[in-house]
């Protein structure tokens, strides 16, 4: 580390991230690394959640799809906040590596989205006596999915890569207005959706014996499709440095 | 101010020139009111009528900037207009004068034909007055992020309505509540600050997406 | 003759960073570009365009590296090269459309884009595109000033016809009035003799070597030889 500028290191790592062969070699203990931790918390926290959690006072037994419907909730939030800042990342700086995590991680924000919302759908029927309500949080996580598609949809729409690239950046740095909505929308109307039961920094509304399994969960979630997305941007990085020296290099290395 | 002025002219004389293109949306809008009518009945929620002027509305702003872009036009204004977000304004309140300003205004008719009552109709004007620029603003971000693929309808649609669902709920929650005779100001502000927020933000956007479009 | 107030009130102090009186270009004695007034302190003087080792790419393939390219008044650049080696790039990289991948590009004046695209809306008359370039260029071309360009470029009949109803080669000779027209010291030309008589090569011929010997540069994207006197006059090859 530098020490005459103490924050060099992370410019440095910056760098290094934004280096397609850097993080391509670098990162592959890591897709298995997050793919078994998060597998093992996933498995934990869902065999705990479902098996060993008494059923809750008002909603019984289906409270337990929740430790799969807000865990896939938050993520897929997570998931597009990610994205806006490559695209910001990207319009900046032209970092190639911020375009392809965006290509990457569009699909699997989709899949998550899609999950939330299955979850949500399933959960709602005992607890709320219908599959859907048009409330402004599943409204806006409906939106989310299509925020996902679009962003897909736009890049195989413009043939050109680097146009396609840019157009998607803005896509998604214009999207993340939709974010606040839905973190808002609660706020907005008095509907029939729960408001948030774990807020930052209050205690929370939820009873610990439900909340540890919950927390192991959203830990593991995150960690699995961070292996995922690892390794679907490993694979979009072989796609587009095809015939680049390093890649022909590591090949023939392994 | 003078861009502003200079390409509002210019856009509204090229819709008068070319008056089926820009009297589409109107038609499709009284067209689809009728379709409605015939296959939903006449006691609908006055928030129906959101949705048809959001959906002509998409389907108008698919098209803002395609001729443009085609002819050439569309580069020579990215070159030259110093600075574009005027012209952009220009443009789209041209835009908007033969799309969204009609539609409002044939809103009471479609708001008797649908809703089988006349209550709250001015609310219901002023609500679409405010709300579509917003949705105008929106959409032509899509509509520019596009414009140089060839494609269009479906796919704008589609990136774009996403983005209208907030003017929506104000507007139809405002709409309805006007009918019920129920106090709607928190609703036509909640508009109005979608639109002063579409205005302010989105000019830019789009003239980032035109820039984008334009590259080789 | 008509009324031509146009640009008289247009000082060094202007937009386009320079004053000059167009309208002069289409007398028997044209007046020539005023000296240019630099955005940017760090620039060789009177330089209208420096491109500093511009390089673009398409996907994979590289189109063109390390291409400097400087302008001075009165000078003629022909790009040239065959079909795809980026000559269209390359021009929409100096007029600011496409941003390249490396390097720098310093537009120190205003200049003037004519594309493979006309510029010219076709449910407008040419007077009426005319005077809408005229208004998003900051310029004060007014009808008459624009009837006279018009003239010059053979289009006197056809004026205020809708373009739509003009042929190919009118529709070309319209863009070729924006020449006229515009104020702007630089003008970047992609094929401009594409679907014009020999007439109308003359023309440009002639458009471009006043426009040259009034102070004006011009690049252009040709794959014919341009009908222009060649004191000043460079090529760059593309694709080799």
């Amino acid at each position: 580390m530098d020490s005459a500028r103490p924050m060099g290191w992370i410019k440095t790592t910056f760098h290094k991230t934004g280096s397609p062969r850097w993080f391509f070699t670098g990162a592959r203990p890591w897709v298995v690394g997050l793919y078994v931790f998060g597998a093992l918390l996933i498995v934990v926290g869902s065999t705990w959640g479902l098996g060993f959690v008494p059923p809750e006072r008002l909603q019984g037994n289906s409270v337990r799809i929740l430790f799969i419907h807000a865990p896939a909730a938050h993520l897929a939030e997570a998931i597009y906040v990610s994205i806006a800042i490559a695209g910001f990342v990207f319009l900046v700086w032209r970092m190639k590596m911020a375009d392809m995590l965006i290509q990457a991680a569009a699909p699997i924000g989709f899949v998550v989205t899609v999950l939330a919302l299955a979850t949500g759908i399933i959960w709602g029927i005992p607890t709320w006596g219908t599959g859907w309500v048009w409330d402004a949080r599943t409204v806006s996580t409906l939106l989310l999915a299509f925020l996902f598609f679009g962003l897909v949809a736009l890049r195989q729409a413009i043939g050109r890569e680097d146009r396609a690239s840019r157009a998607v950046a803005l896509l998604a740095l214009v999207g993340v207005i939709n974010i606040p909505i839905i973190k808002y929308s609660v706020e907005w109307f008095t509907t029939l959706h729960q408001p948030p039961s774990i807020v930052i920094g209050e205690k929370p509304a939820i009873a610990p014996v439900f909340l540890v399994p919950l927390a192991v969960n959203v830990l593991g979630f995150y960690c699995f499709v961070a292996g995922v997305v690892v390794a679907a941007l490993r694979a979009r990085i072989v796609e587009r440095e095809a015939g680049t020296q390093w890649l022909r290099d590591w090949i023939s290395k392994s | 101010m003078r861009l502003f002025v200079t390409q509002f002219r210019r856009d509204l004389l090229v819709a008068v020139r070319s008056r089926s293109d820009a009297a589409n949306p109107l038609a499709f809008f009284v067209l689809a009111t009728v379709l409605l009518g015939l296959g939903a009945g006449a006691q609908l929620a006055p928030g129906v009528i959101w949705v048809l002027a959001l959906f002509a509305n998409v389907l108008a702003v698919e098209g803002v900037f395609r001729r443009d872009h085609d002819d050439g036009t569309l580069e020579q204004l990215l070159i030259h207009a110093q600075p574009l977000f005027p012209a952009v304004m220009g443009k789209l309140a041209a835009h908007w004068a033969l799309s969204g300003l009609p539609v409002a205004v044939l809103s009471p008719v479609a708001a008797i034909m649908l809703t089988g009552t006349a209550n709250g109709v001015g609310v219901l004007v002023l609500s679409l007055c405010i709300g579509t620029p917003a949705l105008t603003l929106l959409g032509a971000i899509g509509s520019a992020l596009i414009v140089a693929t060839g494609r269009g309808g479906l796919l704008v649609a589609i990136l774009v309505l996403p983005f209208y669902v907030p003017v929506l709920i104000f507007g139809a929650s405002a709409s309805t509540a006007a009918m019920l005779g129920e106090p709607v100001a928190f609703q036509l502000l909640a508009l109005a600050a979608l639109l002063a927020a579409s205005l302010t933000a989105a000019p830019f956007a789009v003239g980032k997406a035109l820039a984008i479009s334009q590259e080789y | 003759m008509c009324r031509l107030g146009y640009l008289d009130t247009i000082d060094a102090e202007s937009a386009f960073g320079v004053y000059c009186k167009p309208r002069d270009r289409l007398r028997d004695e044209p007046v020539p570009y005023g000296p240019v007034v630099h955005g940017r302190a760090n620039l060789v003087e009177d330089d209208l365009l420096v491109a500093e080792n511009v390089r673009c790419t398409v996907g994979d393939r590289v189109l063109f590296d390390e291409l400097s390219l400087s302008l001075r008044p009165g000078d003629l650049v022909e790009i040239r090269g065959s079909n795809g080696s980026g000559k269209s790039t390359l021009l929409r990289c100096l007029v600011g459309l496409h941003e390249p991948d490396a390097g720098d590009i310093h537009r120190n004046v205003d200049s003037l884009y004519v594309g493979h695209r006309p510029g010219i809306c076709g449910r407008m008359t040419p007077i009426e595109s005319l005077r809408w370039l005229a208004g998003i260029t900051n310029s004060n071309a007014d009808t008459a000033f624009i009837g006279v360009a018009l003239d010059r470029v053979g289009l006197d009949e056809a004026r205020h016809d809708v373009c739509d109803s003009l042929s190919a080669g009118q529709q070309r000779r319209v863009a070729l009035a924006r020449l006229l027209v515009s104020a702007a010291p630089l003008w970047i030309l992609d094929e401009p003799l594409t679907a014009l008589d020999d007439d109308g090569r003359d023309l440009v011929g002639e458009l471009l070597t006043q426009h040259r010997a009034i102070g004006g540069a011009a690049v252009c994207a040709t794959h014919q030889t341009l009908p222009t006197a060649p004191g000043g006059t460079r090529t760059v090859t593309l694709g080799s």
